[in-house]
């Protein structure tokens, strides 16, 4: 990333006349669109820019450069997983063999993408522990709503249909308590201990014959895992409930524990997160759906099955009436899975265990590293990720803000800030398995930098960044005076010549 | 433990250890009851190395047939310059994550920007988001922003001209939220609107859900329609093929409340069903209604313009279960794909792209009919790019016979019925070849 700001937006390019574009001629041309009745075309063309080639390539170039990614450098944003894209996994993903297939196309004629599926969608079930994947649902939050779809199918497929309460800890994403409103169900908050678990005591009188189920992060959003989650599972089981897997910090779990085996009966996991699929700017992710045995029949529609026949094995598309329904136009996001099962074939067996264990002592050691100057709310070992309550020093006035901007200045990625919501100043670090003892030692240093420049001079990391393409922008002028189009941006005169 | 994406090395594990204050790294998993650990191996195949996995996915793909097609169905074989492919691939913008941080992700914010100003445009609304995760989830979305929009009205009414993969999606929904989905009944291979109207006339609407094209490829003539469900409090949602919009009637011209449906015709390759991009645009007075990221210009604090996430306080990470939508994440990188290929194409070169698509699809629509073999399912009705054949050819066995030719003949979507799209990456003896195969397959069948 260079300093210079390049801001231009590519209507500024425009010159009417210029094109980007060839195609060929048009040979059946004794057919003229313009034949179409008048009243059922569009009055005047779309503004949209004209611009040549090589316009368009260096416009787009010189915006990738006002970007950070984590090809760029360390980009520890808790609960995100923000490890490495392997670039071997780019290449299988643009197989021309797989990418112009036809969602639509005789299953027939695609055994080879369907085998994909298949064996991604069972590599899942044995690194999770449960039966039957479904690789359908588009994003996290999708498999969240998918799978609570599945939970309440299971209630009302028994012809139980008071059970609508998702109970949902405090320190949850705010997709889970979305997710439940979205399946048509009523989330109940179950609060936290202040070690950030979830209290057994509170959870208890919580339970009754109108509960689902429960959903859970664990470890959860602090990084700290439920041990009682033996307990727990038991207690919501016994009152009929199902438990409910959040994936978004599996990766720890990998090579350690499976959510299967620790009493989960239904999970999404992040291909984004935890299979190395790229964040893409914020998707397209992909949020495959599991759940133990007797629960497979609720998948959604379309499922791929695999039919062993005597000497050859050939895959199908399956729906049935039993099923929650469609959740997606076709299988979800191909491409994606293509990535996650080069990620998993790559690692393979003997390798994919060591993610957990590396990705949990990179936490650690940043953890450990900082305390003396970093309020640590929680101690002991956590996963993944940990929280820190801000600065120890909160005389200087310099917010969890105010350091994370400053980091920036030194060409870092800001930790995810003011979430769990159980702390004021949350900053939450998540560095993954793939990152060297250098650079935490380099971000180590820099957040001691950061502590003593907000002692030293506080109006400086106050108004911090000062070295990024933009400064700090004006959120509530954005919010308050929406401006979401060019031709706003034209009528409010913010238009470069 | 050596190995490519691990860095650390025998002596630095040792040190990280120490300073965690463990002796190694299972210990690092003390807090873990002993009994809810792993004890085995995963049952995985071991490592590969590159050229293995190379080898791996080439050997699958063998699996795979390509070939020419004409199959649409809401999914078109447009093509897609090599200028979008490249800049795709640019590791800034595919390993980015969603632009919290937006003084080091301006990059992302400004195409998303972009994206929204030119989705905008296309469907003639006035505000678009940030993009959606495919056609079929933003149609779902754009029914529970109707339905939250009415308050207390839980019926949607869906013409039987839109398409069916769309509507299993929104059925699911629908039977999750409580919400009530009659059918219109179609007419000829368009909505009924005297049907439409008796409905509306209950006065329990909140939103009414038709396509443009439809799922035959017809343009329908949605004149009044607007008018009528306006008059009932009732939405009018536009389910569009994106490339389309730049020639046909757009939802804002018919008078559409929210227009949405997949960007994928919009440069984006076939990929098996995804990634694609779903789009929802609407008017301004709705777009706190939204769901979904949405892009706003603002200035830093030098009064440089740029651009930022705004009114976030409709979303989950702050209203949770209040919020407009469960949704978290967009579709960043395709809407990039989208943002690109029109950006290169502009408006004069989509027209085109329409044009020689009409064109061919039209050709192919009069050969195939010449043949004797085939009639217009709806032959007074206007089309693009896509239309319904009525055949007393057995469909099963004509598919199977142009597939052993690597054509894709359509879609069969009754017994007597199949449904071609053409674009403009088809030539004119790609339709020359298709109808011949159908001549000689008859043939066959006859001699025999």
């Amino acid at each position: 990333m260079n300093n210079t700001f390049y801001g231009k937006l590519i209507f500024e390019l425009s010159k009417a006349g210029r094109q980007g574009y060839s195609l060929p001629e048009n040979r059946c041309d004794e057919y003229q669109m313009s034949d179409l009745p008048q009243g059922l075309m569009r009055e005047n063309a779309p503004l949209l820019p004209e611009v040549d080639e090589l316009s368009v390539v260096r416009h787009y170039t010189n915006m990738s450069n006002n970007n950070f990614g984590v090809d760029t450098g360390f980009y520890p944003l808790g609960s995100c997983t923000m490890k490495y894209n392997p670039k071997i996994n780019e290449e299988i993903a643009a197989h021309r063999e797989f990418t112009g297939l036809h969602p639509l196309q005789n299953p027939e004629t695609a055994q080879g993408a369907l085998a994909v599926y298949y064996f991604l969608q069972t590599s899942l079930a044995e690194i999770s522990g449960l039966s039957e994947f479904t690789l359908n649902p588009f994003a996290g939050a999708h498999g969240e709503l998918t799978g609570l779809m599945i939970m309440r199918s299971y209630h009302m497929e028994r012809g139980d249909m008071k059970r609508t309460k998702v109970i949902i800890p405090d320190s949850a994403h705010g997709t889970n308590p979305a997710s439940s409103a979205v399946c048509g169900m009523d989330v109940v908050v179950v609060k936290s201990r202040p070690d950030g678990t979830v209290d057994v005591d509170d959870l208890r009188p919580l339970l009754d014959d109108t509960v689902a189920g429960m959903m859970m992060t664990n470890p959860n959003t602090l990084g700290i895992f439920e041990q009682n989650i033996g307990v727990i599972a038991k207690a919501v089981h016994d009152c009929g409930g199902l438990m409910y897997y959040d994936g978004a910090n599996l990766n720890p779990m990998l090579g350690k524990v499976r959510p299967g085996d620790i009493g989960f009966d239904i999970m999404h996991i992040n291909l984004h997160k935890t299979f190395s699929t790229p964040h893409g700017g914020g998707g397209p992710g992909s949020g495959p759906v599991g759940v133990r045995a007797g629960l497979e029949h609720l998948l959604p529609n379309p499922r791929v099955v695999k039919v062993s026949e005597e000497d050859y094995d050939y895959f199908k598309l399956e729906c049935s009436d039993k099923s929650i329904g469609s959740i997606s136009g076709h299988l979800g996001n191909f491409g994606v899975m293509m990535r996650a099962l080069a990620y998993i074939l790559t690692l393979g067996r003997d390798q994919i265990k060591w993610v957990g264990p590396l990705a949990t002592l990179n936490a650690n050691y940043i953890k450990e590293s900082l305390k003396d100057v970093y309020e640590l709310p929680i101690s002991g070992v956590c996963k993944h990720e940990f929280v820190y309550d801000g600065l120890k020093d909160k005389s200087t006035g310099v917010t969890t803000l105010d350091v994370a901007k400053r980091l920036l200045d030194y060409g870092f990625h800001a930790p995810t800030i003011y979430f769990p919501l159980l702390f004021h100043e949350a900053l939450m670090v998540e560095p993954t398995e793939n990152e060297s003892k250098q650079t935490l030692d380099e971000f180590i240093r820099i957040m001691r930098v950061i502590a003593q420049e907000a002692k030293d001079d506080p109006e400086m990391v106050k108004t911090a960044p000062h070295n990024t393409p933009v400064r700090r922008l004006d959120d509530t002028q954005a919010a308050l005076h929406p401006i979401v189009t060019w031709r706003e941006l034209v009528a409010d005169n913010q238009v470069a010549e | 433990m050596s190995y490519k994406f691990f860095p650390h090395t025998d002596d630095e594990l040792q040190a990280m250890l120490s300073t965690a204050g463990v002796k190694s790294l299972d210990d690092l998993y003390q807090d873990v009851p002993q009994e809810l650990q792993l004890q085995k191996e995963y049952e995985l195949p071991e490592s590969m190395s590159e050229i293995e996995v190379r080898r791996f996915f080439d050997d699958l793909g063998m699996g795979n047939i390509t070939m020419r097609t004409f199959l649409g169905a809401g999914y078109y074989d447009h093509y897609s310059p090599a200028v979008v492919q490249d800049i795709i691939r640019r590791s800034e913008f595919l390993t980015a994550y969603t632009p919290y941080q937006a003084e080091i992700s301006q990059g992302t914010l400004q195409y998303i920007f972009e994206y929204q100003s030119m989705m905008a445009e296309l469907t003639g609304m006035e505000v678009s988001n940030a993009s959606m995760y495919d056609g079929t989830t933003a149609t779902a979305e754009a029914m529970m922003m109707a339905v939250a929009n009415a308050k207390k009205r839980k019926r949607v009414l869906v013409s039987e001209t839109v398409s069916p993969y769309v509507l299993r999606v929104i059925k699911t929904y629908a039977k999750f939220q409580g919400i009530q989905i009659d059918m219109v009944p179609a007419k000829g291979g368009v909505m009924d609107h005297e049907a439409l109207k008796v409905e509306l006339e209950k006065d329990d609407v909140a939103g009414v859900i038709v396509a443009t094209p439809n799922f035959y490829g017809i343009l329908e003539d949605y004149t009044g329609v607007a008018d009528m469900c306006h008059e009932h409090k009732a939405l009018l949602i536009m389910n569009c093929v994106a490339t389309a919009l730049s020639v046909v009637k757009t939802p804002a011209e018919w008078g559409a409340d929210i227009a949405c449906g997949d960007g994928q015709s919009l440069g984006i390759p076939l990929n098996y069903g995804g990634p694609y991009v779903g789009f929802l645009c609407t008017t301004k007075k709705l777009i706190r209604k939204m769901p979904g990221r949405i892009v706003g210009a603002t200035k830093d604090a030098d009064g440089k313009r740029a651009f930022v996430l705004t009114l976030q306080a409709r979303e989950q990470h702050i209203r949770r279960e209040k919020a407009t939508s469960n949704i978290c994440s967009n579709q960043s990188l395709m809407a990039l794909y989208v943002t690109i290929y029109m950006g290169l194409m502009g408006a004069k070169g989509l027209k085109e792209v329409n044009s020689i698509s009409y064109s061919n699809a039209h050709y192919l629509a009069d050969s195939l009919v010449k043949t004797g073999l085939f009639e217009m399912a709806y032959p007074d009705k206007p089309f693009l790019n896509e239309f319904a054949v009525k055949t007393k050819l057995n469909i099963d066995e004509l598919q199977q016979y142009c597939g052993e030719e690597y054509l894709q003949c359509g879609l069969k979507i009754a017994d007597d019925t199949l449904l071609l799209a053409v674009t403009e990456t088809s030539s004119r003896e790609d339709c020359d070849d298709l109808v011949d195969a159908c001549v000689t397959f008859n043939e066959e069948k006859e001699g025999k």
